[in-house]
């Protein structure tokens, strides 16, 4: 399926979204596709909104936005979302990286909650009154809770899919398991379709299985400016660029104009950065593989 | 300077989980020093990593080519964090306080911030989890005043707090921060001028050595070549 077609098929107007990948495996491809479409209201929900939820809420597609850590990485600020928060015009719910994570495996094992010890001496449970606590029936232990995040749609980018879905990522693995488990629908874009012999043999990388699957979309390079390990680097250059884009608000639309609205697909995208190919394509450091034989 | 005196408190084989900056290059210094089995765990899942480039994101590709494992987040707060696997965290902060307490979340109030920070990432449960905390910060009255605006990382497991020109740690645990050490050529005013609250000293104050030669020809031309974290 291609990426219009996907986004417009499964992600609506109100929806909670989720675009996850923990700065490895990013897609901006995807977000760049649900500004085009000019989605509104959504309750984006990630560890680190990164880059993309930046573009996302400057793009006006965001009304609330549920995270643990809201910066640029190795940068400083995200921008458009601190005038957002700073000027109260977007909702916020926080937790931290751990409680964000429980959430997600609560919506992955289909649980209402998830307990953690966690909070105790913070001030973040006073700000969001969702992080409560439980007293443990065995132990009587003070647990933390949070509540279950069960997206309308996962949207996960990955090395490669075979046609029905059966993905498989390797390098930094994020949450994107139980974020994809936990949602209503998931989206897989990859950078390479594969055989489903591929998958076959080593069935111990694949993540996310078909079952849970309903729209695979091949897009090379659409992680850009994070990374797919083993087929290009991450962009830090442009995260580094970002500071200046997103603190401007002129500059950030400039960019919104050229690089998202101004072309149609990743491939144009593709064509307007010349030599990014050639400066971020990944070297070759390959694993020996096993025997999966009995 | 802050770097040497971060890896000098790293023993070898404990397990530390890095942050970005100027802890990733004390733990790198530290491993090619010191401590050659010093097992450094990132919060993006990157187990024993040996990054062949300084990473400049705490998910960077380096740390996962040739580290000794990769697993997901919910592992990584569960089975590591959580598990109480983690021996050293390293933490950082817009702002500390006199009891050790950070905050990365919000300056003013937090329904009408003044400067609304990053948030806590992971710090909540590191500074809950692991079993010391080493915390790493340059010193001023804004950066450490007497109490934070709000607490993303409660300080009662903080062990010391490495500034720009001395060393502060608690008096009794979770107690408030108080001078142990100053730098070559500092003075404790000079501390305590950079700190919001009337900071008292140990009767005997520490004085840490400057970096040798190794350490700075390590930091300067392997760790930090392009001088992206060190000022000089």
């Amino acid at each position: 399926m291609s990426l219009p077609d996907a986004v417009a098929r499964f992600v609506r107007d109100g929806d909670v979204v989720v675009i996850e990948g923990f700065t490895h495996l990013i897609s901006f491809a995807a977000g760049h596709e649900i500004i085009r479409q000019r989605r509104r209201d959504l309750t984006l929900c990630r560890l680190t909104p990164d880059l993309i939820y930046d573009q996302m809420i400057a793009a006006g597609c965001a009304a609330k936005l549920v995270f643990s850590w809201a910066g640029n990485p190795g940068v400083g600020s995200l921008h458009a979302f601190r005038r957002a928060v700073e000027g109260r015009e977007l909702a916020i719910e926080e937790y931290s990286h751990f409680g964000m994570v429980a959430r997600f495996s609560a919506g992955a094992a289909r649980l209402p909650f998830w307990t953690l010890r966690d909070y105790e001496g913070t001030d973040l449970p006073r700000v969001n009154p969702r992080i409560k606590s439980v007293t443990c029936p065995y132990t009587g232990e003070a647990l933390a809770t949070v509540p279950a995040l069960n997206p309308d749609v996962t949207i996960v980018h990955a090395q490669r899919a075979d046609a029905r879905g059966n993905t498989q990522i390797w390098g930094l693995l994020g949450v994107q398991k139980e974020a994809a488990f936990a949602s209503g629908r998931v989206i897989v874009v990859v950078e390479e379709l594969v055989d489903e012999s591929v998958i076959r043999a080593d069935p111990n990388r694949t993540l996310i299985p078909a079952a849970i699957v309903d729209a695979v979309v091949v897009e090379p390079w659409g992680a850009h400016p994070s990374y797919a390990q083993g087929y290009y680097d991450r962009d830090n250059d442009f995260y580094l660029a970002w500071e200046a884009i997103s603190k401007d608000p002129a500059a950030l639309t400039r960019y919104l104009d050229t690089f998202v609205y101004g072309v149609r697909d990743r491939a144009e995208y593709m064509e307007k950065h010349a030599g990014l190919a050639e400066r971020l394509k990944a070297k070759e450091q390959r694993c020996a593989g096993v025997n999966y034989g009995y | 300077m802050m770097a040497a005196v971060a890896a000098r408190e790293l023993a070898d084989g404990e397990i530390v989980f890095v942050g970005i900056g100027l802890p990733n290059l004390a733990c790198n210094l530290a491993r090619r020093t010191h401590a050659p089995n010093l097992v450094m765990i990132y919060e993006s899942g990157a187990v024993g990593a040996t990054p062949s480039r300084l990473p400049v994101s705490i998910g960077d590709p380096a740390l996962v080519t040739g580290s000794l494992m990769v697993c997901g987040m919910a592992d990584v707060f569960q089975l590591f964090l959580q598990n109480g696997r983690i021996e050293v965290g390293f933490l950082g902060g817009a702002q500390v306080d006199r009891h050790g307490n950070i905050n990365t979340t919000v300056i003013g109030p937090y329904e009408r911030p003044k400067v609304r920070l990053p948030g806590s990432g992971g710090a909540a449960e590191i500074a809950i989890h692991a079993q010391r905390i080493l915390i790493v910060s340059k010193l001023s009255p804004r950066a450490f005043p007497e109490r934070v605006d709000f607490v993303t990382s409660p300080g009662q497991r903080v062990q010391r707090v490495i500034t720009d020109k001395g060393v502060l740690e608690p008096d009794g645990a979770g107690g408030e921060l108080v001078l142990t050490g100053l730098y070559p050529g500092v003075a404790a005013a000079d501390v305590k001028a950079g700190v919001g609250w009337t900071l008292r000293s140990r009767p005997s104050l520490a004085r840490l050595d400057p970096p040798t030669r190794v350490e700075l020809q390590l930091l300067r031309e392997v760790l930090d070549p392009e001088r992206l974290y060190l000022k000089s």
